[in-house]
């Protein structure tokens, strides 16, 4: 079952076909949250994905010997472990990232994104097609959050990973857009381009 | 094994596992996290007090609104040990948690070096401003007599006035009053603090 071809799938998958944000529309509390500026949403995403690759690996590895009845609180409790460390190590190496997410980092735990792939992928296969679609699954996530920052803190705050690029002499900053509601819209024309997009490209192909 | 058994036995080795897990690793890097918060805390104090190459850090307790409170006072030297300045933080609640401030005063105890947010979860793009130099800039040589007032909209015409970011005007008022709250208990240890000649001289001759 796990030859390179069905690995690379699985990691593509995550990437496009089942991407957690635009088609299983998974973990929107971060999305929505973090999404107003590159920083923010590159942190967000890399802490993501390092918390889903090790509590993927290590759903699949314990699978057998964790009974049905009890296995999403050990799941849930082997991600909050998980979190806590990348928590502790974002405050420790990258306290000005750690600040910009705040509760946001903790709040991973409850990422429906990571329960997900445990529930539905990882304890059911082995750790290397775990580890693929976790990796899949966090650059999927990943990817979508940078799009999305990019859009919002251009069009917000006329800037990009906190270096101007519209200065406020030209361009005057619609700030809704790194305010709640800028999240939203700019999510639902996000997923409705792709969908366009996949619709038309999928009826070529 | 039975079935609970093994439930009960698999969780409680997990949750013993991942709680060793969580205390090694917090015992590593802990005092890591500690240094930043501290190191941080210095640089605004520093940034604060003009011309000051280190600080004393004066402790003391008073009564508060809430009962006691700490006030911390760091006083700043230069490199020949005469002191700069004064430096204390300040907090009170914004729009969305609560705002700290580091304000530095000057030796004449009436007008202000400047002032430096410490921490802050105002909206951001709005209240976060209050945390840019075009807002905190405005503190610098700020009088705080009879106490700091802000206006909106206009530029401000008083030595003690401020002007109100534009559409974070709560966030600019905690940030005025957390400082004008401070200011009188600050003011008072510093003037028991300056006299201490007198004061023991004083003491000394009442018991007499």
């Amino acid at each position: 079952m796990a030859d390179d071809k069905s690995l690379f799938s699985v990691f593509k998958n995550g990437i496009w076909t089942e991407n957690t944000i635009t088609v299983i529309v998974l973990g929107m509390c971060p999305t929505l949250a973090t999404s107003n500026s590159a920083s923010g949403a590159l942190a967000m995403g890399l802490a993501a994905t390092f918390v889903i690759i090790c509590s993927s690996a290590m759903v699949s590895m314990v699978r057998n010997i964790v009974p049905g009845g009890v296995r999403i609180a050990a799941y849930v409790l082997i991600m909050a472990t998980f979190v806590t460390v990348a928590d502790f190590y974002l405050q420790a190496f990258f306290p000005e990232m750690s600040k910009v997410l705040g509760a946001y980092v903790a709040l991973i735990v409850v990422n429906c994104m990571i329960l997900a792939r445990a529930e539905i992928f990882a304890c059911k296969n082995g750790i290397a097609p775990s580890m693929a679609d976790a990796l899949g699954t966090g650059i999927g996530f990943t990817w979508v959050l940078l799009v999305l920052s990019f859009i919002r803190e251009i069009l917000g705050s006329g800037s990009i990973f906190g270096f101007v690029i519209l200065s406020e002499n030209v361009f005057n900053p619609w700030v809704v857009m790194i305010l709640p509601p800028g999240a939203f819209i700019t999510l639902g024309l996000f997923i409705g381009g792709i969908n366009y997009f996949t619709k038309h490209r999928g009826a070529s192909r | 094994m039975n079935q609970s058994a093994k439930m009960i036995v698999v969780l409680s080795v997990f949750a013993v596992l991942s709680g060793a897990i969580l205390a090694g690793f917090y015992h590593s890097v802990h005092p890591r996290i500690l240094k930043n918060k501290l190191e941080e805390e210095r640089k605004m104090i520093f940034a604060v007090l003009e011309g000051s190459k280190s600080y004393d850090t004066v402790e003391k307790t008073i009564k508060g609104a809430k009962g006691p409170e700490i006030v911390k006072i760091f006083v700043g030297k230069d490199e020949s040990g005469n002191i700069v300045g004064y430096a204390f933080t300040a907090k009170g609640p914004g729009f969305a948690g609560t705002i700290e401030v580091v304000v530095g005063l000057k030796l004449d105890k009436k007008t202000m070096f400047g002032l430096r947010v410490l921490n802050q979860k105002e909206t951001p793009g709005l209240g976060t401003k209050i945390a840019q130099e075009k807002f905190t800039g405005q503190f610098k040589g700020l009088s705080i007599e009879p106490k700091i007032e802000y206006v909106k909209n206009k530029k401000p015409t008083k030595p003690n006035e401020i002007q109100a970011v534009t559409g974070a005007t709560i966030s600019s008022r905690a940030v005025v009053n957390a400082v004008n709250a401070r200011v009188a208990a600050v003011l008072d240890i510093l003037k028991e603090e300056n006299a201490p000649p007198e004061a023991e001289e004083g003491g000394a001759n009442g018991r007499r």
